[in-house]
C-alpha cells in the first residue's frame, strides 16, 4: 500500500511540478539563476520519470487512483474558462472572430456538463500503465532535453534576430507548461480530464508559435488555433455523448465497451477526429508546417516529445476500438495517404525544418494507419515508432537548429559539405537522418513492423502506400546525406559556437539514438509486450525473429568497424590525392572553372527537387481536397451507421 | 551449413558475375558487328584495377565505397544462406545509400549528377522490390528465404505479375539501357562515368567486385521464383536466370536510354499495374 502512496506522490509531482517551475521561470529576469533553475527542473523532471518507471515496473501491471475528485474538477473548471478567456482576448486583439466561436463551442458544452451535474460518474481519474509509462520517458526525457537546449539556444537567437522582442523567459516557461499539460494528459483516464490537458497544449501551441509576433507567425499561430479547437469541439461532442448517452466518464472504459455496445462508435469518430487535427494529418497538416516560424525548440517540441504525439497517443488508447470497423478504416485511409503524400511533397522542399515538418507528418500517418489497424501487432509497431521517432526527430531539429544558430541558415542546399566545416554537428545529424530511414536503426524496425502487420490485416491499399511512401522517404534522406558528406577543396572549419546546454542534448540524444536501436527488444520486452498483452489479453508472438535482429547487431559492428575493414581492402595501399574531373575546365581547385566565355564562374552543385513533380503547387491541394472528402465521408458513413 | 553456402557465395559469386558480365560484353559487340573481348576480359579488367594505385579526390571516399562493398557482401550472404528478404531489401538499400554518400562526397559535378540520379533510381525500384517480397511472403507463408525455397508450388505460379515487375526493375538493378541514367556500361555519354567518375584504380575494382556480387544476389531472386522442394526445380532456376539476364543484355542494346521522369514514371505504374494487382488478387485469393 505504502508503495502506491509512494507512486501516486511522484505522479502528482509530474502533474504539478512543471507548471510551478514555469511560473518561477516566467518570473525570474533572464540570467545565470535561470538557467540554473531550468536545469534543475528538468533533472528534478527526468529523475521523478525515471523513479516512476522503476517503482511502477515492480509494483507491476496497472495502478489506477483518484475515485472522488469533485475538488479538483471544479478547479479544472474554472481553468478552463480562464482558458476560454485567453482566447477571446487574443482573438478579439487580433481580430479573428472565429476563434471566439470555436472555443466557446468546445468549452461551453464541458462546462454545462459539469455545472448541470449530468457529466457521468465512476471510474479512475488517473491510470498507469506501460504505455503511460512509455509515453512518461517520452516525454520527460525528450522534453527535458529539450528544455535544457533551448536555453543556450534562445541566446543566440535573440542575438540573430534583434528586431524580434526579447521575451526568453516567457518562450522558456511555456515549455514546460507544455510538458505539465502532457503528464497530465496521459496520465488522465477521465475524459473530461483529457480534454482539460489537450486544451491547455491547444493554448500552448499556440503562444509558443506566435513568440516572434511578427505578421506570418501570428497568421499561422491562428492557423494552429482554429485547427485544433475544431478538434477541440469534436473531444467535447465526444464527453457529451458519452456521458449522457452512455453513461462513460472514462476512456479505458469506453474502449473496453466497444465490443458489445454499437453507440460508442460515435464517441470513438469524434475522439478519433480530434486526434487527427492534433497529429497535423491531412487534412489538417498545415497547421504543424506553419509551426516552423518558431524557434527550434518549439518545432522540436511540438514534433517529437509533445502536441503531435497527444494525438497519436489517444489513437493508440483507441486501437482496439477501431478494429474492423468504419472509423478504423478512416483512420486508416488518412494515415497511410497522408504517410504518402507527406513523404512526396518533402522531396520538393529544401528548407531543413520544413522536410523535417513534411517527414513528421508522414511518420505520424503511419503511426496513425498503424493504430487505425488494430491489431495487436500493428499497435506493437506503432508505440515503437512513436519512441523512435520522438528521439530522432527531436535530434535533427536541435541539430538543424545548432547549425542555423552557427551558419545563418537552415537551408539544406547552404549545409553542402558541413562534415568539414561543422564536423561534429554534421555527425550529430547524420546519425538522426540514419535513425529515420536506414537499417539497422530503429525507425527502420518498426516500418518493418508495420509493413508485417499490414500484410497479415490484409490491407493492400496500406502495403501499396507504405512501399511507395517508403521509397520517398529514402530520396529526401538521402539527398540530405549526400549534402552533409560532401568534401569541397579548401574548405575551413567554422569556429564552433554551440553552447554546452546544447552540446549536452545533442549528445545525450545522438546516444539514445543509436542505444535504442540496440537495446530496442529489451525496450519492447520491459514496456511494449506487457502493455499489448494487457491491451488485447494475449500474448504477442515476436514479429522481428531473433536471428534478424542478430543479423542487424551484426550490421551495426560492422559499421563501427568499417575503417579497418576499408584499409584491409585496400590493402593499406596508399591513395594519391587529385581534384576532381570537371572535363579539364577547373581553375585548380573544385570550386571555380572556366565558362565558354573564358570567364572564371563558381561552380554550384544542387540538389534534385523536382518540382514540376512534387512541388506545394502540384500536390498540397489535391491532397488536401482528397483527405478531406475521404474524412467527411467516413464519419458520416460510421456515425449514421451507428445511429 | 550456413558457413559452407556463405563461403560457397562469397568463392563462386566472383566467377559467375565476371562470366556473366563477359557473355554480356560478346553479346553487345555481336549486336554492333564486331568480334569483341575474349570471354574472361572482365577478369583481367578486374586484376588490372586492382594492381593500379587509386586516385583520389577526399579522404572519405574510399570509406564510403569499402562500406558499399561490405554491404553488398553482407546482403548477398543473408539471402544465400536463407535469411529474412525484407531485411535483405533494407540492407541492400544501405549499401546502395554507400555508394550514393561516396559519388556525393567527391563534390565533382558529374558525379554529383550520378549520385541525384542513382536515388532516384533507387526510388524508382524500391517499392517493387518490397512488393516482391511481400508478394512471397504471401505465397509461401515465409519471409525468410530458406523457407520460399522450399514450397511445395513454384512461387512464381501465384506471382507472376510480381516477376513481370521484378524484371522489370532488374533492368535498373542491372544498369542497363534505358535505364542506365545514373552510370553506364557505354562510354560518351554525357556524364562520363556518372556516380563512379571520381573512382578509379583498387577503390574503383572494389566497386566493380562489389557489383557482380549484387548481380549474382539479384539473380538469386529470379531463381527464388522458380525454386520448389524438387531438386530439378534449381536446375531449371538456373536457366531461367541465364535467359532472364540474356534478356536484360538484348533489351541493353535494343532500346535508347530514356529520360529519368519516363523511367519514374513507367517503374511506378508497372510496379502499380503488376505488383499491385497481383498483390490484390493474391491477398484475395488466400
Amino acid at each position: 500500500m505504502g508503495e502506491m502512496v509512494v507512486i501516486m506522490e511522484m505522479i502528482a509531482t509530474l502533474m504539478v511540478f512543471p507548471f510551478l517551475a514555469a511560473l518561477l521561470i516566467a518570473l525570474v529576469k533572464p540570467g545565470k539563476l535561470r538557467d540554473g533553475l531550468i536545469y534543475c527542473s528538468s533533472i528534478v523532471i527526468v529523475a521523478t520519470v525515471l523513479l516512476l518507471c522503476v517503482s511502477s515496473l515492480q509494483s507491476g501491471g496497472t495502478q489506477s487512483y483518484l475515485l472522488e475528485t469533485q475538488m479538483i474538477d471544479r478547479f479544472f473548471m474554472v481553468v478552463e474558462l480562464g482558458l476560454m478567456g485567453l482566447v477571446f482576448y487574443y482573438g478579439i486583439r487580433f481580430k479573428r472572430w472565429y476563434v471566439l466561436l470555436l472555443s466557446a463551442a468546445g468549452t461551453l458544452p464541458v462546462v454545462w456538463l459539469e455545472i448541470a451535474g449530468l457529466s457521468a460518474e465512476g471510474g479512475e481519474h488517473i491510470v498507469v500503465d506501460h504505455l503511460t509509462l512509455i509515453m512518461c520517458l517520452v516525454v520527460g526525457i525528450v522534453g527535458a532535453l529539450i528544455c535544457v537546449y533551448a536555453v543556450g539556444y534562445i541566446k543566440d537567437y535573440h542575438k540573430r534576430h534583434t528586431q524580434c522582442k526579447e521575451r526568453s523567459s516567457f518562450f522558456l516557461s511555456m515549455l514546460f507548461v507544455f510538458m505539465g499539460a502532457m503528464f497530465g494528459l496521459i496520465f488522465s483516464s477521465n475524459l473530461t480530464w483529457i480534454y482539460f490537458f489537450w486544451e491547455i497544449t491547444t493554448l500552448c501551441s499556440f503562444l509558443l508559435i506566435g513568440y516572434t509576433q511578427t505578421e506570418e507567425a501570428i497568421n499561422n499561430s491562428f492557423r494552429a488555433l482554429w485547427m485544433n479547437l475544431l478538434g477541440g469541439i469534436g473531444f467535447s461532442l465526444a464527453i457529451l455523448y458519452s456521458s449522457i448517452a452512455l453513461h462513460i466518464a472514462n476512456l479505458q472504459d469506453l474502449v473496453a465497451m466497444a465490443a458489445d455496445n454499437w453507440a460508442v462508435i460515435i464517441p470513438v469518430t469524434l475522439l478519433s477526429f480530434a486526434a487527427l487535427t492534433k497529429s497535423a494529418q491531412m487534412p489538417f497538416s498545415r497547421w504543424l508546417l506553419g509551426a516552423m516560424v518558431a524557434p527550434t525548440p518549439t518545432s522540436a517540441l511540438l514534433h517529437s516529445a509533445t502536441m503531435v504525439k497527444a494525438g497519436v497517443y489517444l489513437l493508440i488508447r483507441l486501437a482496439p476500438a477501431l478494429h474492423g470497423n468504419l472509423v478504423g478504416v478512416m483512420v486508416t485511409c488518412i494515415g497511410g495517404f497522408t504517410f504518402f503524400a507527406a513523404s512526396l511533397l518533402a522531396i520538393s522542399q529544401s528548407d531543413g525544418k520544413k522536410v523535417l515538418a513534411y517527414s513528421t507528418i508522414s511518420n505520424l500517418g503511419l503511426i496513425t494507419a498503424c493504430a487505425g489497424v488494430g491489431l495487436q501487432e500493428a499497435v506493437w509497431a506503432a508505440t515503437l515508432l512513436l519512441v523512435f521517432h520522438a528521439v530522432s526527430k527531436s535530434l535533427l531539429f536541435l541539430s538543424v537548429g545548432a547549425v542555423e544558430n552557427s551558419t545563418g541558415s537552415r537551408n539544406i542546399e547552404d549545409m553542402h559539405g558541413l562534415i568539414v566545416r561543422l564536423p561534429k554537428l554534421a555527425f550529430v545529424m547524420i546519425v538522426g537522418i540514419c535513425g529515420m530511414f536506414l537499417a539497422p536503426f530503429g525507425m527502420l524496425i518498426s516500418k518493418w513492423a508495420a509493413l508485417k502487420a499490414f500484410v497479415d490485416s490484409k490491407s493492400v491499399w496500406l502495403v501499396v502506400f507504405l512501399v511507395f511512401g517508403s521509397a520517398s522517404t529514402l530520396f529526401y534522406w538521402g539527398k540530405w546525406l549526400g549534402k552533409l558528406v560532401a568534401v569541397i577543396h579548401r574548405s575551413e572549419q567554422l569556429k564552433d559556437t554551440v553552447r554546452k546546454s546544447e552540446k549536452v542534448s545533442l549528445y545525450t540524444l545522438t546516444f539514445l539514438v543509436i542505444a535504442l536501436g540496440i537495446l530496442f527488444p529489451v525496450f519492447s520486452g520491459v514496456f511494449v509486450e506487457p502493455f499489448l498483452a494487457q491491451m488485447f489479453n494475449a500474448t504477442i508472438v515476436a514479429l522481428i525473429s531473433g536471428s534478424d535482429i542478430n543479423a542487424m547487431l551484426l550490421m551495426l559492428c560492422m559499421i563501427v568497424i568499417l575503417p579497418v575493414t576499408v584499409n584491409l581492402l585496400t590493402f593499406g595501399k596508399e591513395n594519391k590525392m587529385v581534384i576532381s574531373y570537371m572535363a579539364g575546365v577547373n581553375r585548380g581547385d573544385d570550386r571555380t572553372f572556366v565558362d565558354s566565355f573564358g570567364q572564371e564562374k563558381s561552380m554550384y552543385l544542387a540538389n534534385w527537387y523536382m518540382d514540376e513533380y512534387f512541388g506545394e503547387k502540384k500536390l498540397l491541394k489535391p491532397s488536401l481536397v482528397l483527405a478531406s472528402a475521404i474524412m467527411v465521408i467516413l464519419m458520416i458513413l460510421a456515425i449514421g451507421g451507428a445511429i | 551449413m550456413g558457413i559452407l553456402k556463405i563461403a560457397l557465395y562469397l568463392i563462386l559469386a566472383p566467377f559467375i558475375g565476371g562470366l556473366l558480365a563477359g557473355i554480356d560484353r560478346k553479346i553487345g559487340a555481336r549486336f554492333q558487328g564486331r568480334q569483341g573481348p575474349p570471354l574472361l576480359q572482365p577478369f583481367y579488367d578486374l586484376f588490372k584495377l586492382f594492381e593500379k594505385q587509386s586516385l583520389v579526390v577526399n579522404g572519405v571516399q574510399d570509406f564510403f565505397v569499402g562500406g558499399y562493398f561490405i554491404f553488398v557482401l553482407f546482403t548477398g550472404c543473408l539471402f544465400f544462406i536463407g535469411g529474412d528478404l525484407l531485411l535483405v531489401c533494407f540492407a541492400l538499400t544501405l549499401a546502395e545509400v554507400f555508394l550514393m554518400m561516396a559519388a556525393c562526397s567527391a563534390n565533382s559535378p558529374y558525379s554529383a549528377m550520378g549520385s541525384q540520379r542513382e536515388l532516384l533510381q533507387m526510388m524508382a525500384y524500391e517499392p517493387m522490390l518490397l512488393l516482391t517480397a511481400i508478394g512471397f511472403y504471401i505465397a509461401t507463408g515465409s519471409f525468410m528465404v530458406e523457407d520460399i525455397a522450399r514450397s511445395n508450388v513454384s512461387p512464381i505460379v501465384y506471382l507472376p505479375g510480381m516477376f513481370f515487375g521484378f524484371l522489370y526493375i532488374l533492368t535498373i538493378k542491372f544498369r542497363k539501357s534505358p535505364f542506365d541514367i545514373s552510370t553506364s556500361h557505354h562510354a560518351h555519354q554525357e556524364m562520363v562515368k556518372g556516380i563512379t567518375t571520381e573512382l578509379s584504380g583498387n577503390i574503383l575494382a572494389l566497386v566493380e567486385l562489389a557489383v557482380w556480387y549484387e548481380d549474382v544476389l539479384l539473380l538469386g531472386m529470379i531463381g527464388l521464383f522458380i525454386v520448389n522442394m524438387k531438386w530439378w526445380s534449381f536446375l531449371i532456376a538456373a536457366a531461367v536466370c541465364l535467359i532472364a539476364y540474356i534478356l536484360e543484355t538484348f533489351v541493353d542494346n535494343l532500346f535508347p536510354r530514356v529520360k529519368w521522369d519516363s523511367m519514374l514514371k513507367s517503374t511506378w505504374l508497372v510496379t502499380l499495374v503488376a505488383g499491385g494487382v497481383n498483390l490484390l488478387i493474391l491477398t484475395l485469393v488466400r
